[in-house]
């Protein structure tokens, strides 16, 4: 029984956060959500065999479990770090390993070496905003996919009304790619417009949809978990070492208690990140209701850690000098993105057919 | 990662689940069932079979079994899940005992642990005092060596079990002049000693749950003490983080779950089930997500343990997180009941016999008991996060 991190996972979350430590610094989050290109990032990140975890070693990949993708996704939330990981490096190759396999021969290896990109246009399978949504017909796809997580990717996952996937090139005919500027700039965020617009599918089976909403949904929490542990020692270090009334402030027990609240909501979604993560491959009757639960609750102590680190540091918190804001964001993203707490808790009460 | 316990272990759970179906309506109602024919006949048959008291030596009255975490965890689960009691608490068995085992001197051994474990004597455990509450060290109850005796004045409170008790462990300062840490020592008392008076302490719940318990030149034979002559702290606290982490346990906080459940199916507000009402609803998930995330957080620990890997922090929160989430799952079966949850006492809509309401109330003093949720902040933000600790004032009221 061993419910905990191998060696071998400590040392990839080593080594992705050492490539992350000199290439995603302040002045490179800040750099990059101004506009700045990310794609040497990316490219570094694919080569460290990010963008090929999940695929197996037969196949060329990695194969590395969901546990060990959520420990990379802790990484980059940590170090607030842009790519287009979910789609990338999670959905898009677990998708094409269970399609066709010329699409498989077509797509994988470029995903895998980060010269090809995907997207994800997942959005609605949590609950469709305004009149979005997406039909396939023949082969071709119409309607709107909103919130699509890096909708200028030269390829796109895409979930219509039926649960149904499929994969689009980016120059397809009849297809309308923008970004939409979200408070979180250090993603990338946009909207898909169908129209007769050609694709591939890779799957009709819903379940099989379900499974890969659940693996967004976790690598989400994990981003989280990773960005509100920064906010968290950010602030410990910030209270230990900033003076007010001839005192370092984290004398004071009105913050000590922030701070050790902040620890104390935020240790527990550590383990939930784990057991969630492993459900995904290991535990299939429990993957979706721990997805939908650990989506919530760390959405919802997220939230708690980015207000209250916010609010710890002072005014300097509120400031791009020290850009915290770009964790809180991050965070505030994770949290609508693929179902609110609220969508997500309704949905597991219904998965428990309560 | 590996969740399995391994075919050893899905064996022993088979043989605890075996003879829980075979013996299990051999056991008394509630572990509280103190005295009764029946519950120290339990008692015995689950010493006899290693399924309490597993690994204190049969020389003082155990079981005798290798300490094997695992084994003890699918016990603990299994009685749970059976809604069987797993023997005797209370304070002898879950404090003393411990202690007692690392720092009695072998007579204390042979002589206390075999009746304590049987159920024979039952302990109170003497810490707090009117005075003495979230600054436990600073207790004042005398103990003066007199000849070969003690002498004990000053008086405890928040006895839990005082009234039936027939033995007490304490902290009584014995070295007034030391520093406050080091004047303390740990001693046993007879609780029928001339000069204690023992008075129920009516709180919130309408119960006596615990007492104060008063003494005057109460003399107690010298060699009563457990360990050194102000060393009563060191031994207090060789314990204590146990206390801690069984006050915050996830596995009763499912249990009350799964109970919940149940009740907001069958309250209705114009005939609708609770459950099936949005705002409520939600609030079932929410708190139903913070379980699991204690649950998964307990796990974790247990490997920890297994594993002899380190976890300090997961452990440090599991107190105040746990008594904070079992309180608010009482007051969402509160607000799910309305009206209903204000019955009290002699009412004829009183669901499952008021233990929502008493859970509710009694939560509460879990929350300030073993160490206030203030106190667990202070813990966790000074060893946890490695925070400055709290300036030391002195006895005039000045900093230090």
């Amino acid at each position: 029984m061993d419910f905990g991190l191998s060696s071998d996972q400590v040392a990839l979350q080593d080594s992705v956060n050492r490539f992350l430590d000199e290439q995603m610094n302040l002045d490179a989050v800040k750099a990059y959500s101004a506009g700045g290109d990310a794609d040497a990032c990316w490219q570094g990140l694919a080569e460290l065999g990010v963008a090929s975890l999940l695929v197996p070693e037969a196949q060329g990949g990695v194969g590395l479990s969901a546990l060990d993708a959520a420990l990379v996704a802790e990484c980059l939330g940590a170090h607030a770090a842009p790519g287009p990981y979910i789609g990338s490096a999670v959905v898009a190759p677990l998708a094409l390993l269970h399609a066709r396999e010329a699409l498989r021969e077509r797509w994988l290896g470029a995903l895998m070496d980060g010269t090809v990109s995907a997207g994800l246009a997942f959005s609605e399978l949590a609950g469709a905003r305004a009149d979005a949504g997406v039909n396939a017909s023949n082969g071709k796809l119409s309607g709107r996919a909103m919130f699509v997580l890096d909708p200028l990717a030269a390829l796109q996952v895409v979930a219509t009304r039926e649960k149904h996937l499929y994969l689009v090139e980016s120059a397809a005919a009849g297809l309308e790619s923008r970004v939409l500027t979200t408070i979180d700039r250090t993603r990338a965020c946009g909207e898909l417009r169908f129209s007769e617009t050609p694709a591939e599918l890779l799957s009709d089976d819903p379940q099989h949809t379900a499974a890969l909403l659940d693996h967004a949904r976790v690598m989400l929490v994990a981003d989280t978990v990773g960005a509100a542990q920064h906010m968290l020692d950010a602030a410990v270090a910030y209270a230990k070492d900033r003076k007010q009334f001839n005192r370092v402030i984290g004398s004071f027990q009105s913050v000590k208690h922030l701070c050790a609240e902040m620890a104390a909501e935020l240790e527990p979604c550590r383990a939930m990140l784990w057991y969630a993560a492993y459900a995904l491959g290991e535990l299939p009757a429990e993957a979706s209701l721990t997805a939908c639960h650990t989506k919530a609750h760390v959405a919802e102590v997220g939230t708690f850690v980015a207000r209250t680190a916010t609010e710890v540091h002072g005014g300097v918190g509120f400031t791009d000098l020290l850009g915290l804001h770009y964790w809180f964001k991050r965070i505030g993203f994770n949290r609508q993105a693929l179902g609110a707490p609220e969508l997500v808790r309704e949905q597991a009460a219904r998965l428990q057919t309560l | 990662m590996d969740l399995s316990f391994g075919p050893e272990y899905e064996d022993f759970r088979q043989q605890v689940r075996s003879f829980l179906e075979a013996r299990g309506d051999e056991a008394p109602a509630s572990q509280r069932d103190y005295r009764s024919a029946k519950a120290l006949a339990w008692q015995q048959t689950l010493i006899a079979h290693g399924y309490t008291a597993r690994t204190i030596p049969k020389a003082y009255g155990g079981h005798g079994a290798e300490p094997d975490i695992l084994k003890s965890r699918i016990i603990s689960d299994e009685f749970s899940r059976a809604r069987v009691s797993g023997g005797f608490g209370g304070q002898g068995i879950a404090m003393l005992v411990p202690t007692l085992l690392e720092l009695g001197t072998e007579a204390q051994k042979s002589e206390i642990i075999p009746p304590t474990l049987s159920g024979e004597l039952i302990w109170c455990q003497g810490y707090s005092e009117p005075e003495a509450g979230s600054d436990l060290a600073s207790l004042r109850t005398s103990a003066v060596l007199d000849g070969d005796e003690w002498v004990i004045n000053g008086n405890k409170i928040w006895t839990s079990t005082a009234q039936i008790a027939d033995w007490m462990f304490c902290l009584v300062r014995t070295e007034p002049d030391a520093p406050k840490h080091e004047g303390i020592s740990f001693l046993l008392l007879r609780m029928d000693t001339p000069g204690i008076d023992v008075r129920p302490l009516l709180d919130m719940t309408e119960n006596a749950n615990f007492n104060e318990v008063f003494f005057t030149d109460v003399r107690v034979p010298a060699g009563q003490i457990v360990g050194k002559r102000g060393q009563g702290w060191q031994v207090a606290n060789a314990i204590l983080g146990h206390e801690r982490e069984l006050l915050g346990d996830p596995n009763v906080a499912l249990t009350r779950l799964n109970s919940l459940i149940e009740l907001m199916r069958n309250e209705t507000v114009d005939g609708t089930p609770v459950i099936d009402m949005p705002a409520y609803r939600d609030r079932l998930m929410r708190i139903q997500g913070r379980v699991m995330a204690m649950r998964f957080n307990d796990l974790r620990l247990l490997s920890a343990r297994v594993n002899q890997q380190p976890a300090p922090l997961a452990r440090m929160i599991v107190k105040l997180q746990g008594t904070e989430l079992r309180h608010e799952l009482e007051q969402l079966a509160i607000d799910a009941m309305g009206e209903f949850g204000l019955a009290y006492g002699d009412n004829d809509y009183l669901r499952d016999n008021g233990l929502w309401q008493w859970n509710y109330m009694y939560y509460l003093g879990l929350i300030i008991g073993g160490g206030t949720s203030q106190i667990q902040k202070n813990i966790i933000s000074e060893r946890g996060l490695g925070m400055p600790k709290e300036p030391k004032y002195s006895a005039t009221g000045g900093a230090a």
